[in-house]
């Protein structure tokens, strides 16, 4: 008769077929992918290697490289959306390839050669369809986020004088809620709306004689404001979404007064990072300033004058600073507006071409790309120590996974 | 390929003869790999990093086949009004920019491997 204890013998079978099974599952878990053990999306990001075709992927709690995801093309002026899980993202490349890879087992799992010549994206707001902005053809095409199969091709064409239905370079693209994207084009001085959000066509708003050359735009966090920045004129438009019939607004209209416009060697981008406060804080096209306007009057608070052409103008997550960089010749430098009193309070070398900068998820620390010094630096946002250096050649777009939970990309 | 590309690089001066008598020197070797990077990587923000055009239109030798060098020059140095492209010439020379002409219509190099 067997006694209540287990014997010695057991017990050795016993943790030895747990030991078997751990092993098992170890061994199972190593052949799904590059991670042994599950891990979370919340601290990765990419950083867009576009001399080498080659997104770096981070961590930025371990402020390290994890390893590449390469063979991504042409990814000079890449941009990249996040999957709401943070763990998917999309690659536009100006090749016109739009890429879906994986951070987390840095695999490419879906590719498609949508355009010839493309410059960015966004993914709609419940995730479900992926939109590619292009320059050739011009117009925008929409895919199914999960296995890029095409949804929508909708071409921007528009009546330029003698060439009716003329193809328009698509720029400033942005989610708005309900499967909907709003855009502009460039040749067309118009902002489209598409509307995926029912069966069927997508059902096109159009705004035409929006003010000449749009070349990028923004939609606020809060979903209501489209503003998009315009390189032909002084001013910006800006469209209240919120409103039953929406029109277009001039703001900030004629802030050079009329003074000879500085050359402008590289195109500001507005995307997404404007707001502080109730203020925006835009770039200036030809004049070496940063715009504050007031989101609720419209009106001109301040103008701040900066080191160079502003390129990126971002502010913090929390909206107490605003970081800006610059263009050729003056991109060697970063500067930090105080949004308090609206002054420079700090101007920083952190290496040679800064093509981009991106904040954690609470912004404690800011990712800056310096592409001639081949690095990324990591700097503390409230001292503006460098915490880390990571080595990266020619670094451009740095794309963190917090994006996925932000309105308007 | 490579070959081809150093024998273009070490003689540059004799399009440069036949295009304009009075042009200035050549660049220096060192300052012709400066601007191959600038045109790679800075007018590649427009043009795109392969030249295959953005923003602004490509720069490759068959799209610039029918373009004169003079008017190439014209536009780096000058810009094109009521077009994005600015007015370089408070960065390039006119011996840069009628070199950055030579190299766009014969096929521009790339940047050398570091």
């Amino acid at each position: 008769m067997r006694g209540y204890h287990r014997s010695w013998h057991e017990r050795l079978l016993a943790l030895l077929c747990v030991a078997a099974l751990c092993v098992g599952a170890g061994c199972a878990s190593a052949l799904g992918g590059v991670d042994a053990s599950p891990s979370g999306s919340g601290d990765l990001g990419v950083v867009v290697g576009r001399a080498t075709g080659t997104l770096t992927v981070v961590n930025t709690s371990s402020k390290e490289a994890l390893g590449a995801i390469g063979e991504l093309g042409d990814l000079s002026h890449a941009s990249v959306v996040y999957a709401r899980d943070g763990a998917h993202a999309y690659v536009f490349g100006r090749d016109g390839a739009l890429t879906k890879v994986n951070l987390l087992t840095r695999r490419i799992e879906a590719r498609v050669e949508q355009a010839g010549n493309s410059i960015g994206g966004a993914i709609s707001q419940d995730g479900t369809l992926v939109a590619a902005q292009n320059y050739q053809p011009g117009g925008i095409k929409v895919f199914d986020a999960r296995t890029l199969s095409l949804v929508a091709d909708i071409p921007a064409n528009f009546d330029a004088p003698g060439e009716p239905g003329k193809r328009s370079r698509v720029v400033g693209l942005a989610e708005l809620p309900g499967r909907r994207f709003i855009y502009s084009l460039f040749d067309a001085d118009q902002i489209w709306i598409a509307d995926l959000g029912q069966p069927g066509p997508p059902r096109l708003t159009k705004f035409e004689k929006i003010g000449h050359q749009p070349y990028d735009a923004l939609v606020t966090p809060d979903g209501r404001y489209y503003i998009a920045g315009l390189f032909g004129e002084d001013g910006l438009a800006m469209i209240d979404l919120w409103q039953a019939q929406p029109k277009v607004h001039r703001i900030l209209g004629g802030y050079g007064r009329g003074q000879e416009a500085l050359p402008v060697f590289k195109m500001p981008h507005l995307r997404g990072w404007a707001i502080a406060g109730r203020n925006a804080w835009l770039p200036a096209i030809g004049r070496h300033e940063v715009l504050v306007v007031d989101t609720e009057t419209w009106a001109e608070v301040a103008r701040v004058p900066v080191a160079g052409q502003p390129v990126f103008v971002m502010a913090q997550p929390d909206g107490r600073q605003v970081w800006v960089n610059f263009a050729i010749p003056d991109y060697h430098r970063v500067q930090v507006i105080d949004t308090m009193t609206r002054q420079v309070v700090r101007t920083l070398e952190p290496g040679a071409a800064v093509l981009h900068m991106e904040f954690t998820p609470k912004g404690e620390a800011v990712w800056i790309s310096s592409r001639d010094a081949n690095r990324v630096s990591v700097i503390d946002t409230a001292t503006f120590a460098t915490l880390a250096t990571l080595p990266v050649e020619a670094p451009s777009g740095i794309f963190f996974s917090s994006r996925a939970a932000r309105l308007g990309l | 390929m490579r070959l081809v590309l150093l024998l273009a690089l070490l003689a540059p001066g004799s399009v440069a003869a036949q295009a304009d008598e009075a042009a200035p020197a050549t660049p220096s070797q060192e300052r012709q790999q400066a601007l191959v990077r600038m045109v790679r990587q800075d007018c590649g923000s427009c043009h795109g990093m392969k030249l295959t055009g953005g923003l602004g239109p490509p720069l490759t030798r068959q799209a610039l086949a029918e373009r004169s060098l003079e008017t190439l020059v014209a536009t780096t140095l000058h810009g094109r009004p009521g077009t994005p492209m600015p007015s370089w010439k408070t960065m390039l020379s006119a011996a840069d920019a009628l070199w950055i002409a030579q190299r766009l219509q014969s096929g521009f190099p790339d940047e050398a491997s570091r």
